[in-house]
């Protein structure tokens, strides 16, 4: 253990269960382990501080507390900037483009392993460890391998998909390893004052955790009323911003029909909601953008493997070709109905996660934007 | 956390009691455990060492053991002075208008903000300039026959600058204002002959000159009345309930003893450690710029800004290399704001959050001060190069 004793980790702590015993399985292996919190981007809200929910007072307290006792030292670090910028604008923008964008995602892939991570180099660090639940191995070939967290429910390698070899060379998942039951429980026995906490939450910077409340205040061009149309264009109905809706919805349309309609898209340029049959809503193929390959090689030719379109989703088997480096097709074997625009379409082989890429516009939503304009009320 | 070497180099934070000091504090805890209100023996003894040490203030400050009241810290003295003296004159004449510098400690520019603007006083904040020096001319005008209570510190926490004290104090009693100064900074390494001075009250807390932490003392000239901040018991002549803490008033007095016996020893190596470091920084540390004036600062006190660095991030890579120094705009939470103090002397916001403070102290070498700035140049050049966004 005592060759760890020079190996400097920093290990981004939140106050939370997981982060906290990554930090104590790091110093129980002896890392020489510095203690990092970001403070992320917030609110302003009137009369008062609307905190991100990922570092409010309490959380860096907790963390600051945990840190003494381990006896590492605690560092915060200001992210304000970089993560508004990258992060919150992001959001909001893809919002106006009519996709939903998932901004943990972007977090790992701008702030944790780019911002953080250098921070931490700078630091004389030799590894950047976070609270995730995924693990790193290293093929014979000398490749790093980013693998699904052991409990499986937890595994969070979705979120992480956007990591290359660089970032994993220089990367620790020290709980990945454990069932969260067993996190908790090293938690407990090591007195951690988090023990029972709950886990954290995504859509951080959203003060009071709504988002479409946060975007009629930000971005409140985007949340104007338009109409509901069919895929050909006949108009059922009127919708309250386009954000307020997701693909797959059903209810709270206010739409009278004889078949149940859901949400099939949303077209931005004409601030259209379009609704089709549950037919409609199912698609067998996706395309993704920003495409990332784990191995940092583009695979050359099609193949077989798994698909999650969610981090919630259950993988689904596919058939994967790679467009270009920038760009793969998904067939699906059997139709999906909730693939969303804006969501990543993460690869597996079994336990290991290969890459993945956002969801570009689905051919519905294309055939809509290319057709006709049906009257002049559907222009905004 | 594998750290070579531990180089404290902030002093005006706070200093490591003197083991002499904690010697004489020992027996106050354990043996003379009266309480000094008390009529018997136990009480006594612990009266005797209480008054024993207002004498030994008082005679360092040059006034009567009766002008010395003691404190939990400076914090308490400044909030008691201002507060008090501005309350009463209130209620004997109607005056509300209190000036203050901007480059004042919280514990002064709070109190006055909190008077201001919860309280109905009227707050008159003046100027200074470039190097933190209040502008005479400005201050003059600002006294009006309704002024109370003029507060200005001694020499300024951030960028050490020291104020000319006896002229400003002069300026206010020609307009029968009280004039009160925050000399927390100060004590141990400037006089605090306070008729020289010419103040009408002065705070002072131990643990800045190597005493202990959590007491401090406030002088109050004879015959001015405060108001007390902390009301109950009859202790300190009625202007500060709460029993005395009684091993740390003896410490605070032993503390300021061995400061003003070793004054010139120790002030003589502040200042030559100083100058080794400002000279060091200035020469090797590339867009390092002393703040405060050049020559009217504090013999322990040497603060830069730096272009382009972020001093939080500054402290966090100081800290792992074992130097621990502090910055204005710093703050454990990670929300860096712009330091007010170089604000109001004229620095831009982005400059104002790049401030450093180091600060020596009677334990600081020659060797220490050529780490420290072997390791600062180092750590800014590194971070210069990685600047994001």
């Amino acid at each position: 253990m005592n060759s760890n004793k020079n190996i400097r980790v920093v290990v981004a702590m939140s106050g939370g269960v997981d982060s906290s015993v990554a930090a104590a399985l790091l110093v129980e292996q002896g890392y020489d382990v510095v203690g990092m919190m970001m403070r992320l981007w917030a609110e302003e809200a009137i009369g008062g501080r609307r905190y991100n929910r990922c570092c409010t007072p309490d959380q860096m307290a907790d963390a600051r507390r945990i840190a003494n006792k381990l006896g590492i030292p605690f560092y915060v670090l200001d992210t304000k900037e970089v993560f508004r910028h990258k992060i919150v604008d992001f959001f909001i923008e893809q919002h106006r483009l009519g996709v939903t964008p998932n901004p943990c995602i972007e977090c790992n892939r701008h702030i944790r392993f780019d911002f953080l991570l250098n921070n931490a180099l700078a630091l004389d660090a030799q590894y950047l460890a976070t609270g995730h639940y995924a693990r790193i191995a290293q093929a014979d070939d000398g490749n790093y391998l980013l693998k699904k967290g052991v409990d499986e429910h937890k595994d969070q390698s979705y979120v992480l998909s956007v990591m290359g070899q660089e970032q994993l060379s220089r990367t620790l998942f020290p709980v990945g390893e454990y069932p969260k039951t067993e996190v908790r429980k090293i938690a407990e026995g090591l007195g951690l004052p988090t023990a029972n906490k709950k886990d954290s939450q995504d859509l951080c910077f959203v003060g009071d955790g709504n988002y479409r409340r946060f975007l009629a205040d930000h971005a409140p061009d985007i949340m104007q009323p338009g109409p509901i149309v069919r895929k050909n264009g006949e108009q059922i109905g009127e919708h309250n911003g386009l954000a307020n809706y997701t693909i797959g919805q059903r209810k709270g349309l206010g739409i009278q029909s004889d078949v149940p309609l859901y949400v099939i898209a949303v077209n931005p340029l004409r601030n259209t909601l379009i609704v089709g049959t549950k037919e409609e809503l199912g698609q067998a193929s996706l395309t993704a953008n920003r495409v990332n390959w784990i191995s940092g090689k583009t695979p050359s030719e099609t193949f077989r493997a798994q698909v999650k379109i969610r981090y919630t989703a259950r993988p689904m088997t596919a058939l994967i070709e790679p467009l270009n480096d920038e760009r793969f097709r998904a067939q699906f074997d059997e139709p999906l109905r909730d693939i969303t625009p804006g969501q990543a379409a993460v690869i597996y082989n079994d336990d290991i996660c290969l890459g993945g890429g956002i969801i570009e516009r689905n051919d519905t939503a294309e055939s809509v934007i290319n057709s006709p304009l049906q009257s002049a009320e559907l222009l905004r | 956390m594998s750290v070579g070497r531990s180089i404290y180099l902030d002093h005006s934070a706070t200093t490591p009691t003197d083991p002499r000091v904690v010697d004489v504090m020992m027996p106050y805890f354990t043996e003379h455990y009266g309480n000094p209100s008390s009529v018997h023996r136990y009480g006594r003894l612990a009266e005797q060492a209480i008054e024993d040490a207002r004498d030994t203030l008082a005679q360092i400050l040059n006034c009567k053991s009766s002008e010395i009241v003691f404190t939990s810290g400076g914090s308490e003295s400044d909030n008691l002075a201002i507060r008090g003296a501005a309350w009463t004159a209130r209620q004997s004449d109607g005056s509300r208008h209190l000036v203050i510098s901007p480059i004042e400690h919280e514990a002064v520019r709070v109190t006055v903000e909190q008077l201001a603007t919860v309280m109905g006083f009227e707050r008159e904040i003046i100027s200074v300039d470039r190097y933190g020096s209040v502008l005479v001319d400005d201050y003059t005008q600002s006294m009006r026959d309704d002024t109370s209570v003029v507060s200005i510190v001694y020499a300024n926490n951030e960028v050490g600058t020291i104020q000319s004290i006896a002229e400003l104090s002069t300026i206010a009693h020609e307009r029968n204002a009280l004039f009160h100064t925050d000399a927390v900074q100060a004590a141990g390494q400037l006089t605090l002959d306070v008729q020289k001075l010419g103040v009408d009250m002065l705070s002072i807390s131990a643990h800045k000159f190597y005493g202990p932490k959590g007491v401090g003392a406030l002088f109050v000239r004879d015959g001015i009345e405060l108001t007390p901040s902390q009301s109950g018991g009859g202790h300190e002549n009625n202007r500060r309930a709460g029993t005395h803490n009684t091993p740390s008033i003896v410490g605070m007095a032993t503390a300021l003893q061995i400061a003003y016996d070793e004054f010139e020893y120790h002030t003589t190596h502040y200042r030559t450690m100083r100058d080794r470091l400002i000279d060091g920084v200035l020469s090797n540390v590339p867009g390092a710029h002393l703040t405060g004036h050049p020559e009217q600062r504090l013999p322990s006190h040497a603060s830069f800004v730096l272009d382009g660095i972020d001093g939080n991030l500054l402290l966090t890579h100081l800290d792992l290399k074992g130097v621990a120094a502090s910055s204005g705009s710093a703050c454990k939470t990670g929300n860096p704001e712009p330091s007010e103090v170089l604000l109001a002397m004229g620095y831009s916001e982005e400059t104002a959050l790049g401030s450093l403070r180091l600060t020596v102290g009677r334990q600081t070498t020659a060797e220490d001060i050529d780490y420290v700035v072997d390791v600062l140049a180092e750590t800014v050049k590194k971070l210069a190069k990685m600047k994001i966004v």
